[in-house]
């Protein structure tokens, strides 16, 4: 798909959908009661500044914040009864993919699979699955490294292929593109390219629009836990124009070092 | 090699049971290690010595009772995490000295016990390990076992990204509890031979010294029980024949393996920057063919 991939059918069953959510964190509340739909095929970006629930949104989705009420449904089937968890990729808001101790790329991508892997064994078809999730992002010739010995947007592409190696059908990614240096936005731009012509949907949350914004089909902005706007992406105004947009600029500039993307945002 | 150490019933106990808590205590503490709580292990052993205390009071089995105890009391700091998200570290601490306190009082009300005893149990002691405690250390380091190596892609997922292991299905709070009740049970396996305030050491340096050379976590886990049953043993045989107590001998032999391992891997880590910064040089040509080999090497000659 090289014109971006913007097709999708209107009116094709939801893959997400949140109906009058509302949640807390402590006390506080977040959502205030939001309605968020993603279409089979479709890509919509979930925007707004920092603090207006937008991570908060997609972790009731995955079920990591309990939502206090509304409706969330994946595939049909209410949250709490869904257990295909291996139709979901899920990227989280992390700037490493490394944790207390050493681990191989191949190590944390295999993770991705267990969703497949009855009781966590993982076969010959599994380990396909994962070096192929792997080359996917371009990092084959690094799956025996240490996810510690990588640069932050290489961190970003683990993690990626971790959420791709079940092969799902829907890619939920919170901030895929902070801190991520140039060349490893483009491969993940194009890793998500190949993903959404092969019919699979996103849900992304991002910052600003940046170098997916061609493949995005509509925009959620979010403010203080409402839904400001649902259509197509602002791209008239520009991202600059979002309400509460605060100007942090995590990306390098195209002519910056390459090693200034160890320093996450 | 002299193994006359070998005929005394007794010391045969004490090995046994070094060799089971070098296997379990770093099997275990590599997951704590992973989802940084590497103080759990301390925690726990905090908590065991109501179960010691308990055990001298009822006349029942000290390493029973301290398993019990210890096995609750990690289940509460687990249902802590979850719930107390202000306090929880105020909560964790009365947790821990709630333990050791409750385990000197009942131990003082214990008839015809002093605190004597209550000390093989906080350092460790060899001459005291009974037949009723190595059918015990074997049975729950059976199941550390089965569930460190057994469920070692859950356990690995879980520890190493909670939120993401969620939505590959796994029951996260379930293995959330599983470790804090196999750390529970490594505690009192370890208690006999190093004792209840140095057991979290054997949980954590062994770890943190493998980590020194390995890039992998498999490599890390291997490593890190290959020393954990070296010093384990040779802190008992040091034991045997120098007459110093087991538990600081072997602690004390853990952390000069880490330092050791940390000396040898700065030169190491510089061999292997340096590869990577040839591969880089070499882009050019073939970094896959380059990158690998060159890096490889040197773990190939530290591992275990």
């Amino acid at each position: 798909m090289k014109d971006g991939g913007t097709r999708y059918e209107p009116g094709a069953s939801p893959v997400i959908s949140l109906r009058g959510v509302t949640a807390e964190l402590g006390s506080r509340p977040v959502l205030r009661g939001i309605d968020l739909t993603v279409n089979r095929g479709e890509v919509v970006a979930l925007l707004g500044a920092n603090g207006s629930g937008k991570s908060t949104a997609v972790r009731t989705v995955i079920g990591q914040v309990p939502v206090t009420s509304g409706e969330i449904e994946l595939f049909g089937t209410p949250r709490r009864r869904f257990r295909d968890w291996s139709r979901v990729g899920y990227v989280p808001q992390r700037t490493t993919a490394a944790g207390g101790v050493p681990a191989t790329v191949t190590e944390v991508v295999s993770s991705g699979r267990l969703s497949r892997a009855r009781f966590g064994v993982l076969r010959r078809a599994d380990r396909e699955a994962v070096q192929r999730a792997i080359a996917l992002v371009g990092l084959a010739d690094r799956a025996k490294d240490s996810v510690n010995a990588l640069s932050g947007g290489q961190h970003q592409r683990v993690l990626i292929a971790r959420a791709l190696a079940a092969g799902p059908e829907l890619l939920i990614m919170d901030e895929p593109m902070a801190g991520v240096d140039l060349a490893s936005q483009e491969v993940l731009a194009e890793t998500l390219r190949e993903q959404v012509a092969q019919g699979a949907s996103v849900l992304l949350v991002l910052h600003e629009l940046g170098p997916l914004e061609p493949l995005i089909n509509r925009a959620v902005v979010l403010r203080d836990g409402c839904v400001m706007h649902d259509g197509p992406p602002p791209q008239a105004l520009g991202q600059h124009a979002l309400p509460g947009h605060d100007h942090v600029h995590p990306h390098a500039a195209h002519d910056a070092e390459p090693i200034r993307t160890g320093l996450l945002s | 090699m002299n193994l006359e150490i070998l005929d005394y019933a007794f010391m045969q106990r004490a090995l046994l049971a070094a060799v089971l808590v070098g296997i379990t205590a770093p099997a275990v503490g590599i997951y704590l290690v992973q989802r940084r709580q590497a103080l759990l292990g301390d925690g726990i052993g905090h908590v065991a010595m109501t179960g010691v205390g308990l055990g001298f009071l009822l006349s029942w089995s000290p390493v029973w009772m301290a398993t019990a105890v210890s096995v609750v009391g990690a289940i509460l700091m687990e249902l802590i995490r979850w719930y107390g998200k202000t306090r929880g570290d105020i909560a964790l601490a009365m947790l821990f000295y709630g333990g050791m306190a409750g385990g000197v009082m009942f131990i003082n009300l214990a008839p015809g016990r002093s605190n004597a005893n209550l000390t093989s149990y906080l350092f460790g002691s060899l001459s005291t390990v009974s037949e009723e405690d190595v059918t015990a250390i074997c049975l729950l380091a059976a199941f550390v076992v089965l569930v460190t190596v057994g469920l070692r892609r859950q356990l690995f997922a879980v520890s190493q990204d909670e939120e993401f292991a969620r939505v590959t299905g796994l029951p996260v709070r379930a293995l959330n509890l599983l470790t804090a009740v196999t750390a529970a049970v490594t505690v009192t396996v370890a208690m006999r031979v190093v004792g209840l305030l140095l057991v979290s050491a054997l949980m954590v340096v062994p770890v943190a010294a493998a980590q020194q050379l390995s890039r992998s976590f498999a490599a890390t886990f291997a490593i890190a029980v290959a020393i954990g049953v070296s010093v384990t043993i040779g802190g008992t045989v040091t034991s045997y024949y120098q007459d110093v107590p087991p538990g600081a001998t072997i602690v004390l032999l853990t952390i000069g393996v880490f330092i050791l391992l940390t000396a040898l891997a700065t030169p190491l880590a510089r061999r292997r920057a340096r590869a990577a910064a040839q591969a880089a040089a070499q882009e050019a040509g073939d970094p896959a063919e380059c990158a690998i080999p060159a890096t490889r090497t040197p773990t190939g000659k530290v591992g275990v």
